[in-house]
């Protein structure tokens, strides 16, 4: 379901503000293109006709000043009402999308609501189509930046401030943000997907993101769960549903749902899970993740199906 | 009569394949590059990208590709074995790519539901 260009600010989301920002962009585009033809042809003109007497007066006061300032003035007033539409007002009934920016992945959380509780997962957002979506955006150690081309403008995470951005799109898809501000050795492999799905779909999404983890059982699941536990990785990640509670690492209750891991870096799979936690130094060096070589292969495995089965 | 010939027809084509796999393990040591049968390189390197195979094992020409998980892939056709244990030949290296799990329960090489057409791609990239 993802679109064609998933990242790109040539093709818009329908509805979106990436959208109102192309449209700008032509009508600038094209404006800018029409004077400077009618510029050039003035100036042929007077090369092939040669010199004769013409009003200098009225060309200068008209064409250098009446002209510009009626063009640029009518462009900057369209300006204003395209930003001042990107900014809608919020209202209380709006869903609000807490991202906070971390080296080198996102936390998202969704506020609970409803008698839903909170649900909080990582790189990854899903919004209902054509509902606009309040995200609120914060960082926990450097600024960074939140963009999704297809979507909306950039907006800076800045630590101890909340920036705010309002995201919309009436055409479904899995589309690709980025960090846009340099935010160290990482900075490349901080993405993450913004899914746009019909509402009843975003409903169950969201429901069960809002759960406790699935308990599942199988000859590989259980052992799994125990590795888990053994190898420490509570001490990082929070699994709710059991007693693994760590805040540094994103939150797994439901990490085999996701469309990726580590940040949009791998696709997510038994077989990137896998290879992800016995070697993240060697895929994304500096991350805070630690090479894992307590686990043979087989135990390894077994983890990562475990990981899988939490849907 | 039909069916007999018919089955004549896929013992052969069997057996030409099976020569063919025979005829290639030899080239290892000598002149000839193992050539897999049905196997597409060009193919291959596009099925390692789409399996992330890159997050345990280097691979020479594929991006990202710098996982120290499992042994690097470099040189392939010089290695002697496979998972330590096995020949490498390309009929094993394409039911190793398949079903790893299944030749050596202790090994971390996932089984990723890699179809007989992709492995054999992926053989003959590594080969190359």
């Amino acid at each position: 379901m993802s679109a064609a260009r998933p990242q790109s600010t040539l093709d818009p989301a329908t509805g979106s503000s990436a959208s109102a920002i192309d449209e700008l962009g032509l009508v600038l585009y094209v404006g800018a293109a029409v004077i400077l033809a009618v510029v050039s042809l003035l100036a042929l003109l007077g090369v092939l006709t040669g010199p004769r007497s013409v009003n200098a007066r009225r060309w200068l006061i008209g064409g250098g000043l009446i002209l510009p300032a009626t063009i640029l003035a009518a462009l900057f007033v369209h300006a204003l009402i395209v930003g001042n539409s990107l900014m809608a007002k919020t209202h209380a009934s709006m869903l609000r999308i807490h991202v906070t920016g971390k080296q080198w992945w996102w936390e998202v959380r969704y506020e609970s609501a409803d008698g839903r509780p909170e649900a909080v997962l990582a790189n990854e957002l899903h919004i209902p189509l054509g509902r606009p979506v309040e995200i609120l955006l914060g960082s926990s150690d450097v600024i960074h930046s939140f963009w999704v081309p297809a979507l909306a403008g950039k907006v800076d995470m800045i630590p101890g401030r909340e920036t705010r951005l309002i995201v919309r799109a009436d055409r479904a898809g899995v589309y690709r943000g980025q960090c846009a501000e340099y935010c160290g050795a990482q900075h490349a492999l901080m993405a993450f997907h913004v899914v746009a799905e019909p509402a009843a779909r975003f409903d169950t999404w969201l429901t069960r993101q809002s759960q406790p983890a699935i308990q599942s059982t199988g000859p590989q699941i259980e052992p799994g769960r125990d590795l888990f536990f053994r190898g420490g990785c509570a001490a990082c990640h929070t699994v709710r549903g059991t007693e693994a509670a760590g805040r540094s690492g994103p939150d797994l209750t439901h990490v085999g749902s996701r469309h990726a891991i580590a940040a949009g870096t791998l696709r997510n799979h038994v077989g990137t899970m896998a290879g992800w936690i016995a070697g993240p130094q060697d895929i994304k060096p500096a991350s805070l993740m630690p090479n894992s070589a307590e686990y043979t292969g087989a135990e390894l495995r077994t983890l990562s199906a475990w990981l899988m089965s939490l849907e | 009569m039909k069916l007999l010939s018919r089955q004549i027809l896929f013992s052969e084509t069997c057996g030409m394949a099976l020569a063919a796999l025979a005829v290639c393990a030899c080239g290892r040591s000598g002149d000839m590059e193992p050539v897999v049968v049905g196997g597409d390189a060009g193919r291959g390197r596009a099925a390692l990208i789409a399996y992330e195979c890159g997050a345990c094992h280097r691979i020479p020409g594929i991006p990202g590709a710098r996982g120290n998980v499992g042994p690097p892939l470099d040189d392939f056709v010089e290695r002697v074995n496979i998972a330590g244990r096995y020949a490498n030949d390309p009929a094993r290296l394409v039911d190793w790519i398949r079903h790893a799990p299944a030749l050596k329960p202790q090994t971390a090489m996932p089984d990723l539901g890699v179809s007989e057409i992709e492995a054999r791609d992926i053989a003959a990239y590594l080969y190359e």
